[in-house]
């Protein structure tokens, strides 16, 4: 496998793991977009946009692009986080030019009146669909109290008011400070004709805007919070609490991880053998996330009502004994070949190859092989994941609770 | 590429199935048995997911702990399901040690300590799945679905009844283990980097000695019609809609799945195309073809919120009517192309294949290789779906609403086409 980067004519950067061995190849557009970047009133504008996004083009209907996407084979989706927006498609290696025209043309859509109306009621379907899935709106809350005014606390989907009150005009001005050439990359993965690629892309690309409004980045000042939600007939009881974390460059990024795996994956960690395996919780976990500047640490309970104040109390106490105490050797051990294998076993489809190398690549404009990323987990020692819990769960954490109103 | 089926039969009923995959550095195998929820005895709803729990809790010289911490150590991406006909275990692994992980599953199998200490806590656990299944209306319509289509013991849900959890006792337990962890009818499938003569002697070492009795008989499936509203407050309605299909196994099976393929497979299928796209009623809208017991049926979903459900239900079942005009070359070679497609992403997984071929063995004895569903594939006309469509029109339909308001028109699905 070999990394292929290149940028010229000021046009938009290309990076490519190639491997020629591969069934099939991976393209993707990553936009360095999200939620993070929205004002407040147009809270849900990036991720309305990657919707739009399939809604046609100068050279394609929304129908064309649908039945392009088919008619290639591709697997194809996109997603929109906090500080991303990412479009791809896997295809057969025989389909990269029409699947890398298809891609790039959608990258500057029309966005018409019409489609964003009936696209209006798709997202509000969407809010609606969550919604029903509780403890939603717990994380976008939790996220609220934790990050204060800091752009990071507005919630991904936007709010059922945002969504129905937003104008196409508004979108339209976002995506020209934000889908330009300095703002965003083209990821491919596998079985790739680079020559062919480069050409391409610059020729499409020539015409598209150059400078991105910057990303306002103020200081996150994190808070401290409780807030109870309750919901119609809920049966569970819901637990979210975020704590202050790492950004995605810090070098404790590798010590923290596995401390959340020796502490709560979703088998043989201390938080399962207390909760899970005793049949206590349905759910006990806790996962980190990473922006450019900051970051936090989530966690995650979700078990009967009745059982919420005992299990509380024992999830405070592994906590407790792991920043009092640290991990074992042993602990550390599984820990390190649970990860590694998972990423091995991920990194044999192109298509994860491409989410890690894009994720990678937005982060410090760098790539890391896996047999790098694997040496860093060889290296963390037990001081380091003892340290990665004093850096995040030393503080009381912001908590939200989701209880059914008959509780 | 050269695709080859390994097979082997044990003389206790095991079959062994492989294929190689020399370009992956993983190996993953699917092992089903025959110990699915329509073994479970009346009244104990939730035995097969309780049993699968307790034996996953020790076995061999290993304590629970002791296991997992094993197959944490081989670096194991492992899972367990239930589903009607079977509990099935599936690993992925690093192929150099995929001897180390059939050892330990093949005393799972034959060993588990089944600790009656724990008894409690794995009903416990149960327990917590049938709660969060009800924190999950559109999960939940699926399971009343299937509760009200099939009569027992088909419609059994894995996640049981809480009265059935309520009422298992370590006996039953030992019970159902006993008598439905079996070689007979159960299917172990190898993918991905192996060695194959080593595989064989493998399981003639750690399986060709279990014992067991015959897969437990069946009576026939007769799928129940009509409509079932279940109240649930949320702000969607979801709809779960059934009507019969040719099965797995029917010589005509690819014209249903194509024909399912026109409805739902990709952005430009019509479901999606008329429900989401031109309506914006849904963001959810899906067909997918399901077969259970020589029974097929194509399941329909849609969420909606609630004031737009009649209006959904009606484009989903027009949508539907709408395969008697015809289907178009562009939709057939849109499909076909998918297919094909999909078949090349599956060589990139020894998971997605292990279970591929474990469930192609189950349902039709053997596995079809790549070349022949392409041709397969390649066989089908415009004509040969319309003409299939006609001739089998959708009928004995089954919906099941979750929401809070039930529909008015749900009583009069089946004369949508004028049967």
């Amino acid at each position: 496998m070999q990394l292929i980067t290149h940028s010229a004519n000021d046009g938009p950067e290309i990076v490519v793991l190639q491997d020629p061995s591969a069934f099939t190849a991976t393209f993707g557009w990553f936009v360095k977009t999200g939620a993070r970047d929205e004002r407040p009133e147009v809270a849900g504008v990036s991720h309305f946009l990657e919707h739009m996004v399939f809604k046609g083009t100068e050279r394609r209907t929304a129908e064309d692009v649908n039945r392009e996407l088919d008619h290639l084979g591709a697997q194809s989706n996109a997603f929109t986080s906090e500080d991303s927006t990412v479009f791809y498609a896997s295809v057969l290696p025989e389909c990269q030019h029409q699947a890398v025209d298809l891609l790039t043309d959608l990258m500057q859509p029309l966005l018409r009146e019409e489609d964003f109306e009936m696209e209006r009621q798709v997202i509000l379907e969407e809010i609606a669909m969550y919604d029903d899935q509780p403890p939603y709106g717990a994380f976008e809350r939790a996220a609220e109290l934790f990050y204060g005014e800091h752009p990071l606390a507005t919630r991904v989907l936007g709010t059922t008011e945002t969504v129905a009150d937003m104008l196409a005009p508004q979108m339209q001005e976002y995506h020209r400070q934000r889908y330009t050439k300095d703002n965003m990359f083209l990821v491919a993965s596998g079985n790739v004709d680079v020559p062919r690629l480069h050409d391409y892309v610059a020729e499409q690309t020539a015409s598209w805007p150059v400078a991105a409004q910057s990303r306002p980045a103020p200081s996150p000042k994190f808070s401290q919070g409780y807030e109870l939600i309750e919901r119609d007939l809920v049966h569970q009881h819901y637990t979210v609490q975020l704590w202050p974390g790492m950004g995605c460059n810090d070098p404790d990024r590798y010590a923290l991880r596995m401390l959340c795996s020796i502490l709560a994956d979703d088998s043989g960690s201390r938080l399962f053998w207390e909760l899970i395996d005793t049949g206590k919780a349905e759910t006990a976990t806790l996962w980190p996330q990473l922006f450019d500047d900051c970051g936090c640490l989530l966690g995650y309970l979700c078990c009967a009502p009745e059982d919420a104040d005992e299990n509380a109390d024992i999830w405070r106490s592994v906590l407790t004994q792991t920043l009092r105490e640290g991990v074992s050797e042993k602990e550390l051990s599984l820990a390190r070949n649970k990860i590694s294998s998972s990423l091995i076993l991920s990194d044999e489809r192109p298509g994860n190859r491409l989410f890690a190398l894009g994720q990678t690549w937005m982060n410090r404009r760098n790539y890391e092989p896996l047999d790098v990323v694997l040496g860093k987990y060889q290296d963390v020692t037990t001081d380091d994941v003892l340290r990665a819990a004093e850096r995040t769960l030393n503080v009381d954490p912001v908590t939200v609770k989701v209880v059914g109103a008959q509780d | 590429m050269n695709q080859q089926l390994l097979h082997q039969q044990y003389d206790n009923g095991l079959v062994l199935l492989g294929e190689h995959m020399p370009w992956l550095k993983s190996a993953a195998f699917s092992f089903l048995l025959p110990a699915g929820t329509c073994y479970e005895p009346s009244g104990l709803d939730g035995l097969a997911g309780m049993t699968s729990e307790m034996a996953q809790r020790g076995c061999g010289e290993l304590d629970s702990r002791a296991f997992w911490e094993r197959l944490d150590q081989l670096g194991v991406e492992r899972s367990s399901a239930i589903t009607t006909s079977h509990s099935s275990f599936s690993c992925a692994m690093p192929s150099e040690v995929l001897s180390d992980v059939l050892e330990l599953y093949g005393n799972l199998v034959q060993r588990p300590h089944l600790p009656e200490a724990q008894l409690n806590d794995a009903r416990l656990l149960g327990m917590q799945d049938l709660r969060a299944l009800d924190d999950e209306p559109s999960h939940r319509c699926f399971s009343e679905l299937k509760r009200f289509r099939y009569p027992l013991p088909f419609g059994r849900i894995s996640q049981g009844t809480r009265e059935g959890l309520e009422s298992i006792q370590h006996a039953d337990v030992q019970e159902f283990f006993q008598r439905h962890y079996q070689p007979q009818g159960s299917i172990l499938a190898v993918a991905g980097r192996f060695d194959w003569d080593e595989v064989c002697a493998q399981v003639q070492a750690c399986l060709g000695s279990w014992r067991g009795r015959d897969v437990a008989a069946l009576p026939q499936l007769r799928p129940h019609y009509g409509s079932r509203h279940v109240d649930h407050a949320s702000s969607q309605t979801h709809l779960a809609l059934a009507y019969d299909c040719a099965p797995y196994e029917s010589p005509d099976y690819y014209e249903a799945r194509a024909l399912v393929g026109v409805l739902s497979d990709g952005m430009s299928s019509r479901l999606f195309s008329e429900v989401r796209e031109k309506r914006g009623l849904v963001y959810s809208v899906f067909a997918t073809c399901f077969s259970l017991a020589g029974q097929g049926s194509v399941l329909c979903y849609a969420g909606t919120t609630t004031n737009r459900a009649e209006e959904t239900l009606q484009v989903l079942l027009e949508t539907i009517h709408s395969l008697r005009d015809g289907i178009t070359d562009d939709e057939l070679g849109r499909l076909k192309n998918r297919i094909k497609s999909s078949l090349v992403f599956e060589q990139e997984s020894s998971a997605a294949r292990s279970s591929q071929i474990a469930s192609d063995w189950f349902f039709l004895g053997r596995v079809p290789n790549r070349q022949e569903v392409c041709d397969r594939v390649d066989s089908l006309t415009c004509d040969s779906l319309l003409g299939h469509f006609l001739s089998h029109l959708p009928k004995n339909f089954s919906l099941v609403t979750v929401g809070s308001q039930p529909l008015e028109v749900s009583g009069a699905i089946d004369n949508t086409f004028g049967q």
